[in-house]
């Protein structure tokens, strides 16, 4: 099994954790097990919090899941809406949108990476890598990196500005808009909007430039650093269009081992569930997918930045296609595996949307006002719907199906941060076995932890979707605080 | 013109997210460039967005996302009252619940089991381990646990909400929200 997953012996050991884990988004904690010398002999990411949302989700009419499913995530909504109103045109009998449909949901979910990828590395992560890893902990935040860095404090506020007025002038509104509907679009976009997000895009592609210049900055400092922090092989997922490039909104699915050799190609993504299968462990309510062929301990694989940027040929824009080609020959013709350098991967997605939303406004037909499908007779068999589009975080799959009544009676949901779950739990054992392992275990040291976690970009909101079977405890409590009653239901639904 | 946002000591303001979807700390950060106003007269204590993982004893305001749907919830909502001035339930579900309370109306146990039991073919099991936090039967708005001092609506409440909310509060105006900033949705 996975090496330091489960200690032989953990009544006997000290139980150390960072809880929560912080400048993540969402709810996880990390425990450790080390012995008296200090020896870690256990280490995990538990994601503890569930909402049901495969499950309630259920019993609701087809139509309005869309709008209703980005409230899995609040950072990248588009992400939930887009992957399902996908699965949605095929369930409404529209087998095509409109081409100025497709742009526009094109350039909601490029403006949603490019915020949700501003926010991640500029709010959340830079801390770590312009202050130091163990800086002061009380200070180890955006505010201070604006103080002492405050041009990249404000061009980072203000890409991720940028890609909400992005998403705002699609969808109505920067977070839970209502921009895409099954069979197309219900808003066109003004020449007035395209005219101030064309103003203001070149300015965005020179600041993505930068920032691309800065984490190369940071990585020339310490290569070797930068490359072995959280360092392993794994196999690698992502969607490419039909000539290989990487396609953030649809394509078929590319998977490779950790040498970039194929194992699938041009996969339709519908037939997802022969080739993923998903495990459920005790400890996490977060699943641990894995290709069936290989099985569950090897088949675990990578998703996101880094993974699709290497798993793909090549970037459709010119200057994020020459940053994709420096960061490759970091591998020395191996795809680089280093953690840290999802960071270097991320920012490089950043400028890739950047030209692609500079690409599609330049595009007449983004100003198009043909924005629904026409819709034949709805044909039986048609009440199954899969939806996949590359996330932020990486692959995203939404599967349902609808009844007779077009309520919808199955919802399967795979996100990107439970694709990335083996690979997280893999990167913190990397590093509690470098820098943890015989050591006092310092406030710094376990940020060593966190910040392994956090170039995952993992969302935990997104990843606490499921329900999970636990036992039951209602709290009665009056405003003061004093508790009225206690009720408890154990594993086997009978109140105790 | 309102008066400047001038005070010292800086003001400590706390967040945390219970069972939500980061929506309103994302709106909070659709201040944009204001956070670095807000930073001239505030600083944050415990935050998804710091690393400070428990509340300093003495927070003027705390603001919670999400609703309670778990132990672990309901022991951080008690933290922060106990250490915020002022506590204010930031958005749909903190308020009301929001849609994560949609399970309320679902038999949790009969349920639970379909989605680690029914899809895909793996071992199946369902998560049971001490370090996972009890879970509630329904989900509640933070309201019936705790006191609150401020409700914002909206689902999130926008950007310009959460601004105009704070900087009065701030300033030492009664809050208000006007038509436009607040909303439902």
């Amino acid at each position: 099994m996975f090496e330091l997953e489960t200690a032989a012996n953990p009544q006997k050991l000290r139980r150390v954790a960072i809880d929560p884990v912080s400048r993540v988004e969402g709810h996880g904690k990390v425990t450790l097990l080390l012995d008296e010398d200090r020896k870690v002999h256990q280490v995990r990411l538990h994601i503890v919090e569930f909402r049901g949302f495969e499950v309630f989700i259920e019993g609701r009419p087809f139509w309005e899941v869309p709008v209703t499913v980005q409230r899995l995530c609040g950072i990248c909504p588009v992400s939930h809406h887009i992957a399902a109103v996908k699965a949605m045109d095929i369930i409404a009998g529209a087998k095509q949108i409109p081409p100025t449909a497709e742009k526009l949901r094109r350039l909601m979910h490029y403006g949603q990476i490019l915020q949700s990828h501003a926010l991640h590395f500029f709010h959340l992560c830079s801390p770590d890598l312009l202050l130091g890893f163990d800086s002061d902990f009380t200070r180890r935040h955006i505010l201070t990196v604006a103080e002492q860095h405050p041009e990249i404090a404000k061009q980072g506020i203000l890409l991720r500005k940028f890609g909400q007025e992005v998403i705002r002038h699609t969808s109505g509104k920067r977070i839970h808009g209502t921009g895409a509907i099954p069979g197309g679009m219900n808003k066109a976009l003004t020449v007035a909007e395209r005219d101030e997000l064309r103003r203001d895009v070149d300015q965005m592609i020179a600041w993505s430039k930068g920032a691309v210049d800065l984490v190369k900055q940071m990585h020339l400092t310490k290569p070797a650093f930068y490359n072995r922090f959280g360092e392993f092989d794994s196999n690698l997922m992502g969607l490419v269009d039909e000539r290989g490039a990487l396609d953030f909104y649809h394509g078929g699915l590319r998977a490779t081992d950790a040498d970039r050799r194929i194992l699938f190609d041009h996969l339709d993504y519908a037939r997802y569930e022969e080739v993923i299968d998903e495990q459920a462990k005790p400890w996490s309510y977060m699943k641990f997918p894995h290709l069936r062929s290989l099985g569950e301990e090897k088949g675990w694989y990578r998703v996101g930045p880094l993974a699709r940027v290497a798993a793909a040929d090549f970037l459709s824009t010119e200057l994020a296609n020459q940053e994709r080609t420096e960061m490759m020959a970091v591998g020395n013709g191996r795809p680089p595996h280093g953690t840290l350098l999802y960071h270097w991967a991320r920012l490089i997605e950043v400028l890739h949307s950047a030209e692609l939303i500079r690409d599609l406004l330049d595009d007449p037909e983004i100003l198009g006002t043909d924005l629904m499908a026409d819709f034949g007779p709805r044909q039986e068999g048609m009440r199954e719907g899969v939806g996949v589009i590359e996330a932020p975080r990486g692959t995203l799959f939404h599967h349902y199906r609808v009844g007779e009544d077009d309520l919808v009676k199955f919802c399967n949901l795979i996100v990107s941060t439970t694709n990335n779950n083996q690979a997280m739990n893999e990167a913190i054992r990397h590093v509690a076995r470098t820098f943890i392992d015989g050591n006092e275990v310092t406030e710094g040291l376990l940020n060593h932890i966190e910040v392994a976690i956090r170039a995952y970009d993992p969302c935990l909101s997104c990843a606490t979707h499921a329900l999970g079977k636990m036992p039951l405890e209602v709290d009665l409590v009056a405003p003061d605080g004093q508790l009225l009653s206690r009720r408890q239901r154990n594993m086997t639904g009978t109140a105790g | 013109m309102p008066p400047p946002l001038a005070a010292k000591p800086k003001l400590k303001i706390a967040t945390t997210s219970l069972s939500g979807c980061f929506g309103c700390h994302t709106s909070l950060c659709d201040i944009d460039e204001r956070i670095l106003e807000l930073a001239e007269v505030a600083e944050f204590d415990r935050s998804p967005l710091t690393d400070i993982k428990h509340c300093s004893a003495h927070v003027d305001i705390g603001l919670i996302e999400g609703s309670v749907c778990n132990a672990e919830n309901v022991h951080v909502l008690r933290e922060f009252r106990a250490s915020c001035k002022i506590l204010v339930a930031l958005g749909a579900c903190a308020v009301n619940g929001g849609l994560p309370a949609s399970r309320n109306a679902l038999d949790v146990a009969d349920c639970l089991q379909r989605v680690y039991c029914e899809r895909g073919v793996g071992r199946h099991q369902v998560p049971n381990d001490p370090e996972l936090p009890l879970l509630l039967d329904k989900v509640r708005p933070i309201n019936e646990v705790v006191r609150i001092d401020y409700f914002i609506p909206g689902c999130p409440p926008s950007g310009d909400a959460i601004w105009k909310f704070l900087t009065d509060l701030i300033a030492g105006r009664m809050p208000r929200l006007e038509h436009g900033l607040l909303r439902f949705d």
